[in-house]
Parts: structure tokens; C-alpha cells; sequence
């Protein structure tokens, strides 16, 4: 049976009508669910705009809000290139297999779901029970400072994995040839290794960059009540509504007002990025190689090992695993996990929305990678020519860009025009598009990295190009297969703006536990049955299921069985 | 002016053994070359003596300075890389001048050096190409430029021809030599070409296994071969089995299916022992018919190959061994196959060996 499906496959994928009809539907439904609906969205609300343009102080706020953004998001990225590469050069280059475990452990923040992350960000930080224990009172008050310590711990592992994948490629010839010729270690990082992997920095700079710039239900629980950002803005937006305190109009126009904004300043910024990146070079600085011999040195190499892991590991590790410790104490009183597991009061609307996200998060996941190999295939195969090519790279990159509670709530406008989508499916299209570049970006980068020769030997050899996918390019190309779904279901099973925005009754895990904080913190009305307790669990369930998932997922590739 | 001395150094990969207590001493300003099939240790060993990788155990010395814990920034060598290693993001002249800026030197102290070193290499254009843009030949040459810029003494040479054409590595391995000797330089090449390592060299190691096997001059280790395996991998050997039986001087081996052949037994290796005979096939003589003579062997063409400045013949004997002999294509009589023949060869040039414990194919292995 699954030979003579294999059978069908292969002669189907000898047909060039056929194969141009799939790369020609991968490019239909990208603009037809995941380039337009969000931009057409914003472009019928725009007249909303006036009603809400007349109002000065709310606009004032939106622009404050939107400039806080920027700033943050520009700082944050920064700082995460700047404490990400040494972490990364310490598990690509060290010499111990303790290393490995590191290498894991940086993928950590990907696992804890947003919300659950800016839980556990305030609780270290800035309740009485995190390290605010050791100084008496509030280390860190909600705010600026704590949303840049959030927004630097979840976009941390992605500069990680970035500028890892990117040594991990790097020829190491290079760098000895550079040594051999008189550079010390630094010297020969600055001036070779690093223009080298030039691109790879900039694109960890930029993915950081739309982390933060797009991050809403996270950021909204570390803001606090004073300090806005501009999808914290949009959210205020839509709790004023909800609340009464605004009108649909002020709504709409504020929130595709500041969509609108982040949208073409972020991508004039990426522009900017893009074409300065190319051109920016370091200069090679007489006398500097005799200061960097000095750093290169054991003591100088260590005191800069040391300084990495201890900004991953309190900074970035143990905030983000915080929220777990009230777990262990709801394990330890019994009566909370025995509740739990049994589904009893508000936990059967807790495993009602786990299910809801991961069965949300695998469909979207599946439909990434079905759609998204077709289109990663035609931007690095270069199917259709040169030019379209780097445009699709290009188009790829916006949904990045949008904040995903701008995106959620433009999606909703576009999806609302047509009448009897079912909410699920909005989801599933709101978590598409917010995932779709990921999985993409790592796929065609993968495709790119394989020689050609390759699978033109498995053609001379007689294998059809379904044989030659299944037996060459999945098999080499299978990592990064599975590190673009893993983004793309931590990223669904996290997701928190967009699917605020879109939904009205369907409620998923991280929507619940917004709730739930809100709650405890007492933000909005005290649900029945919810403290610090049920949070720290419910935050603990997610962490550990999701870890879970993705450890099964490593061990099938290491198997080789995917 | 330096020597470099490898004293005792080991390098081991997990439990495979890369290099295995080696030592060798390289003199100033000789060429020399590290010759030896893949998986040898030759690429380690230069790689040690970079400071690329460090020993397990063992010493290392550049001159009399000990150098095995000194970064390779600090040893005053020049290394071209199999691969080249020209950093892609720089020009050509980028590359090339490397090496002077980050030792400091000024920037007009850093241009004299580096037109120099381009003059040496006769490369005066595209300078301004970057690497991707260049020929196989001119980046092989800029990369010896860059290394030659950086101002060391001593150059190493990973396989430095590897990826060339034959006809471009043929004229490039005679003026890296030059510019070696013209700037007294000490110079350590790494290859697997026989031929390459012969044409080139003062002197040669070659390795087997992690180990040197022997260290000589191109003629000594064509003409005195060490070991059955020196034989094989340096030119080309006929080996035939047999047994000592009579060992004084002239001794007699007795073949396959009791045909009985002279040859000097330098090893003193006593009657009834097994041996293996080893016969250069352009050392020997070949005539039509079988004519009985000294050293001779009978027999029959079985192929003939036309190799332009030779004819290659491989003659099965009358005991069944097969034999190779290279005869001169433009000075006489070719040969038919089925032709009957007679093959003498001089007891000078035919090396008797004890037969090896591993056996004949896997001590000749490569």
C-alpha cells in the first residue's frame, strides 16, 4: 500500500505541470492567508483613523507608546548579540561535553510559554518571593526595566540558535589561517570570523528585534499600569473597549493607527538594517591586535566564559523557570495537584485549553511545514528566477515584523468581513501567519546549504524528484526541519496577542493563564479558585508538556527515524 | 635560522593513534616534505608544528625556541592551507597584506611588503578581485603570498597543489621551491603525491600509520627502499613471494611452483625463512623469446598499455606470478601480447624483504 503510494508520488513528481501547480499553490496561499488578509485588514479600518486622530492625549500616548517599543526593542537586541555570541562561542568552541547540555538548556525560553514567562519574570524580579527576598523589597518594579528583562530573556535563545547554527557552519580554516599569520584569537574573530558570519549576526539582530517589537500577552504582564509599549497599547485598547471606557471607532482607528506605525517604521528599519548591515564593516584598528592579544589569553577567556553563563543563568535561565517553584509547592500540599489532575473546578477549563493549544499548535505546525517546504524550496532554488525569488524572501519576512496583537486584530477585521469562519480557524490562520517565516527562513537557509551536485548524482542514478526529496534533501535537511517546527510550535502553543485579538469564546492555554494572573493580581475581578498556587502549577504543566514534546521530537531525529 | 625538531610527540583521537611517538628533524633551509596516504598523520604532524593543534604528549622545537604550548600568532610561521583560506570578504590584496597589519606594522611598511611578496609570486593583477572571483592558480598563489607577507621563516604547505590542475601544479611546485630557497626559507610540504615530493624536495618522510617509516633523499628511497611498503608507495614494485635457500651473499629464493631466482640479501635473512622480492618494473630489461640467462624470468605478454613515454607490459611467468616491466615506447620493438619474453632484471636493484607478519597486501596498504 505504501509502496504503490510511493509509486504514484514518484511518477506524479516526474510531471512538470504537477510540480509547478504545488510551488504555485505555496505561493497562493501565502498571499491568500498569510501576506494579505493582515494588510487589507488594516487598509478597510484606516477610516477609523479620523475619529481616533481627533482625540490628541490618546494619541500622544499611541506615539509614546510605539517610540517605547523601538527603544526596547533596539536595546534588547543589542544586548542579546552582545551576551548571546560569547554563549554561543563558548558551546560551539569549548571543549567539554557539559556543553551540550548547555546548548539544550538555551532553548529553555523557547519552552515556557510567553505568558508564562512574563509570570515568571515578575515573580523573580519583583515579588516578595523572587530575588527581590535578598534586598528587602521589590528589586524590580513592573515596568521598562522588567519588560527589557523580558523581552532580552525570550528573544535571548533565539540570537543563541542563530549565531550557533552560524558557527556551527563556519569553517574553521579561516580562523587558523588568520592565527598562522600573526592575529591573536580576538584579533582574528574581529577581522575574520565575525564579517564572515556577518550575515548570521544581523539576522539574530533583526529576529530579536521583531521578537520584541511584536511580543504582546508577556509584555502586558510585566508593564504594570504605567509604562506602554505599542502592542501594550493596542491591548489597553481593546480592554477599554471590552470595558466600556471607549468606542469601537477609538478602537479601531487607535489600533490600526499603531499597527499602521510599527508596521512601516519597522520595515523602513529593516530596510535600513538590510541595506547598512552589507555595508557596515569594523575597522581594522592599528594597535588594537596588541590590547586583544591580552584578552585573548586563559584568564581574560575565562573571566568572558564566566561573565556568559552567569547572564544566561540568572538573567535568562532561572527567571524563566521560576514560575515553576509554586508548582512544587501545589505538588507538595497534594489537595492543588490532586484537584488538578482531576479536572476539578477551574482545572477542567485549564485541560480544556491545553488541549485547545496543542492540538492547535500540531495543526499549524503540520500545515507550516506543508506549505512552508514548497515555498522555501522556490526561494532557494531560485524555481521561478532571481528577482522573484528575493522578493518572496522579502514578503516572507512581514508577518515577522507586525505585532501580533496588530496582526490578530487585523486578521479578525479582514476574517470578519466574510461571514461563517469559524473561529478555530482564525486561529489556525492567526498562528499561521505569525509562524509561517520561522519555519520558512529555517528551511530555505538549510535547502541553500546543500549542494546541488548531490541531488543531481541521486537523479543520474535513476530516482525521480519525490525519491530524491525523501532519500536525499529530507534526511540532510531533517534539523532543520525539525528546529522550524519546534519554533513553530513553541511559538503557536506560546502565542498570546494575536489570540487575544482574534477569539471570543475559544480560550487557549496562554489566554487562560492571563487570566488567571490578571486575577491573582488582582488586575481584574478574582476568579473563584485561582491563586499563586494554581498559576505556578498551571504554568508548570505547560512548561513540562511542552518540554516533553520537544524532547521526544530530538530524540526521533537523532534516531533517524523522521 | 631555524630547525624544526619534533622530539617524541604523540597525538591520539580517541583511541586512534594520529601520530605515535615521532620524531624528525627538519633542517634550516631545507625543503622538505611530509609524503604519506590519507589517514597518515602528515596533516597532523604539520598542524602540530603550526601550533594548529597540540600534542598529547612530546616536544616541539622552532629554532631553539620550544614552542608545543605557544599559540600559533607567536611560532613565526607561514601556512598554506589545501583549501587556500583566503578570507572571502577581502580582496586579494586584503588578503595578502593581512598578515603585516595585524603584527602591526605601519600602513607603508605593510605595502612594501606585500607588492614584494606579489612580485615573487608574479601576480600583479586583479588585486582588487575578491576570492570567488579568482582562478584556482591565482589563489593558490596569493595564499603563498599572504604567508610569505606575514614574514615567517619557516612555511608549511598543507597539500598546497591538491586542488589544482595537473598542468598549473606542475609549474607552481617548482616556484614555490624557488621562492623558498631564494628567501632561505625552511619549508615543510605536506603531500600524498609521490611525484610532487620527489621533483620538489631535499628530503622526504615518508609516513605510514602515524609513524615515519623512512627519511631520505628522492634517490635514496627510490633506490634503497626500507620496507616493502616504501617500495610500493615510492614508485612501483614487482613482489615476489618465496623462501631463502641459500643465504650466503648472492643468496637464492625459491618462487612459486619451485622457480629458483638470485638476490642480494642485505637483510642476512637465513634460508627457509619467507620473503618477498621486489622488483622496480623500469629496472628491468626485456627481450623477445625465452633466452636463457642470468636473473632471468620467463614469460608471456598478457597486456600492453601504451603510457606515451613508456609501454607498460604485464607478463604472467612460467609459475603463474604476474609481473609488470615499463619499457621505452620510441626506442624499441613493442611487444605483442601472447608473445613469449625473457625479463632480466640487475640483483643491485632487486630489494628482498622478510615476508610481513600482516601479510603482503595489508603491509603495503595505503
Amino acid at each position: 500500500m505504501l509502496s504503490k503510494l510511493q509509486n504514484t508520488l514518484n511518477s506524479l513528481s516526474s510531471k512538470k505541470s504537477l510540480k509547478y501547480t504545488l510551488y504555485i499553490s505555496a505561493i497562493i496561499i501565502f498571499f491568500a492567508l498569510i501576506l494579505v488578509p493582515p494588510i487589507i485588514g488594516i487598509v478597510i479600518k484606516a477610516p477609523a483613523m479620523q475619529s481616533f486622530l481627533k482625540q490628541p492625549v490618546l494619541v500622544n500616548s499611541a506615539l509614546g507608546a510605539i517610540s517605547n517599543s523601538f527603544i526596547i526593542a533596539l536595546i534588547v537586541a543589542a544586548l542579546d548579540l552582545i551576551a548571546g555570541v560569547p554563549l554561543a562561542w563558548l558551546i560551539t568552541r569549548g571543549k567539554s561535553r557539559w556543553l551540550s547540555v548547555l546548548d539544550t538548556f538555551a532553548d529553555i525560553p523557547f519552552v515556557v510559554p510567553t505568558a508564562a514567562l512574563g509570570y515568571s519574570i515578575l515573580l523573580f524580579w519583583s515579588s516578595s518571593g523572587g530575588i527581590s527576598t535578598l534586598f528587602g523589597s521589590s528589586l524590580i518594579s513592573p515596568g521598562w526595566l522588567l519588560v527589557m528583562l523580558l523581552h532580552f530573556t525570550f528573544s535571548f535563545p533565539v540570537v543563541v540558535r542563530v549565531v550557533v547554527g552560524a558557527m556551527l557552519d563556519y569553517k574553521m580554516e579561516y580562523e587558523r589561517a588568520s592565527r598562522t599569520l600573526g592575529a591573536p584569537p580576538l584579533t582574528a574573530s574581529r577581522t575574520v570570523t565575525f564579517p564572515i558570519i556577518k550575515p548570521s549576526l544581523i539576522a539574530a539582530f533583526s529576529l530579536a528585534f521583531a521578537r520584541s517589537l511584536s511580543e504582546t500577552g508577556a509584555t502586558f504582564i510585566v508593564a504594570g499600569l504605567v509604562f506602554q509599549n505599542g502592542p501594550v497599547f493596542i491591548q489597553n485598547l481593546s480592554n477599554g473597549l471590552k470595558a466600556g471606557t471607549i468606542s469601537q471607532a477609538t478602537y479601531e482607528g487607535g489600533t490600526v493607527f499603531a499597527s499602521l506605525i510599527l508596521i512601516v517604521v519597522s520595515l523602513i528599519i529593516f530596510g535600513l538594517i538590510r541595506v547598512l548591515g552589507q555595508k557596515l564593516t569594523l575597522p581594522f584598528g592599528k594597535g588594537l591586535p596588541s590590547f586583544e592579544k591580552k584578552l585573548s589569553y586563559k584568564k581574560a577567556a575565562w573571566s568572558r566564559n564566566s561573565i556568559a553563563l552567569f547572564v544566561f543563568i540568572v538573567i535568562v535561565l532561572i527567571p524563566s523557570l521560576f514560575v515553576a517553584l509554586p508548582a512544587f509547592q501545589a505538588i507538595a500540599t497534594g489537595s492543588t495537584l490532586a484537584q488538578a489532575l482531576m479536572g476539578q473546578g477551574i482545572w477542567s477549563s485549564f485541560w480544556q485549553s491545553l488541549f485547545l493549544s496543542y492540538s492547535l499548535a500540531a495543526i499549524v505546525t503540520v500545515l507550516g511545514i506543508l506549505t512552508g517546504i514548497p515555498m522555501a524550496i522556490l526561494i532557494s532554488r531560485k524555481t521561478f528566477g532571481k528577482l522573484p525569488s528575493t522578493i518572496l524572501d522579502l514578503l516572507i519576512n512581514v508577518p515577522l515584523i507586525v505585532p501580533s496583537i496588530a496582526l490578530g486584530v487585523s486578521l479578525k477585521f479582514f476574517w470578519q468581513g466574510i461571514p461563517g469562519i469559524p473561529e478555530f480557524l482564525l486561529l489556525v490562520f492567526a498562528h499561521l501567519a505569525i509562524t509561517y517565516p520561522y519555519f520558512v527562513r529555517s528551511m530555505s537557509a538549510a535547502m541553500e546549504r546543500i549542494n546541488v551536485d548531490m541531488e543531481e548524482a541521486s537523479r543520474t542514478l535513476g530516482a525521480r524528484p519525490f525519491t530524491v526529496f525523501k532519500t536525499i534533501v529530507l534526511p540532510i535537511t531533517k534539523y532543520s526541519i525539525l528546529s522550524g517546527a519546534i519554533i513553530v510550535f513553541t511559538r503557536s502553543v506560546s502565542e498570546t496577542g494575536a489570540t487575544l485579538a482574534v477569539t471570543s469564546n475559544l480560550v487557549t492555554a496562554p489566554v487562560l493563564l492571563v487570566k488567571w494572573v490578571n486575577s491573582v493580581r488582582g488586575i481584574v475581578a478574582p476568579i473563584a479558585g485561582v491563586n499563586a498556587l494554581t498559576v505556578g502549577l498551571a504554568c508548570g504543566f505547560l512548561i513540562l508538556f511542552s518540554f516533553i514534546i520537544l524532547l521526544v521530537l530530538r530524540l526521533l531525529t537523532r534516531k533517524g527515524k523522521i | 635560522m631555524p630547525d624544526v625538531r619534533v622530539v617524541n610527540v604523540t597525538k591520539k583521537y580517541g583511541k586512534l593513534y594520529a601520530l605515535d611517538n615521532v620524531s624528525i628533524t627538519i633542517h634550516d633551509q631545507e625543503y622538505f616534505s611530509l609524503l604519506g596516504p590519507s589517514g597518515c598523520g602528515k596533516t597532523t604532524l604539520l598542524r602540530l608544528i603550526a601550533g594548529l593543534i597540540e600534542p598529547d604528549s612530546g616536544e616541539i622545537y622552532i629554532g631553539d625556541r620550544r614552542v608545543d604550548k605557544v599559540p600559533p600568532e607567536d611560532r613565526d610561521i607561514g601556512f598554506v592551507f589545501q583549501t587556500f583560506a583566503l578570507f572571502p570578504h577581502m580582496t586579494a590584496w586584503s588578503n595578502v597584506i593581512y598578515g603585516p597589519k595585524v603584527k602591526n606594522y605601519d600602513a607603508k611598511q605593510a605595502e612594501t611588503i606585500g607588492h614584494e611578496v606579489l612580485e615573487l609570486v608574479k601576480l600583479n593583477e586583479r588585486l582588487n578581485a575578491y576570492p570567488s572571483e579568482l582562478s584556482g592558480g591565482m589563489m593558490q598563489r596569493i595564499a603563498v603570498a599572504r604567508a610569505l607577507a606575514a614574514g615567517a621563516k619557516t612555511l608549511l604547505l598543507d597539500e598546497p597543489l591538491g586542488q589544482l590542475d595537473a598542468k598549473v601544479r606542475n609549474e607552481i611546485r617548482y616556484e614555490i621551491r624557488r621562492m623558498a630557497k631564494d628567501l632561505k626559507l625552511t619549508a615543510i610540504h605536506v603531500t600524498h603525491d609521490q611525484a610532487e615530493a620527489m621533483s620538489i624536495s631535499d628530503r622526504i618522510a615518508v609516513m605510514k600509520k602515524g609513524k615515519i617509516v623512512q627519511i631520505g633523499t628522492s634517490q635514496e628511497l627510490y633506490m634503497h627502499p626500507n620496507s616493502l611498503f616504501v617500495a610500493h608507495f615510492i614508485g612501483e614494485s614487482n613482489f615476489l613471494e618465496g623462501y631463502v635457500t641459500k643465504a650466503n651473499g648472492e643468496s637464492e629464493i625459491e618462487l612459486r611452483q619451485g622457480l629458483v631466482v638470485k638476490a642480494f640479501n642485505q637483510m642476512n635473512i637465513k634460508p627457509g625463512e619467507r620473503v618477498v622480492l621486489a622488483i622496480r618494473p623500469e629496472t628491468c630489461e626485456m627481450k623477445k623469446g625465452h633466452v636463457a640467462s642470468e636473473n632471468c624470468l620467463f614469460g608471456r605478454v598478457e597486456k600492453s598499455t601504451f603510457e606515451g613515454i613508456v609501454v607498460r607490459y604485464e607478463v604472467r611467468l612460467e609459475n603463474g606470478d604476474r609481473f609488470v616491466i615499463n619499457r621505452p615506447s620510441l626506442t624499441e620493438e613493442w611487444s605483442k601480447i601472447g608473445e613469449d619474453v625473457t625479463i632480466t632484471y640487475p640483483l643491485d636493484k632487486a630489494h628482498l624483504f622478510p615476508y610481513p607478519e600482516s601479510g603482503l597486501a595489508e603491509e603495503i596498504k595505503v
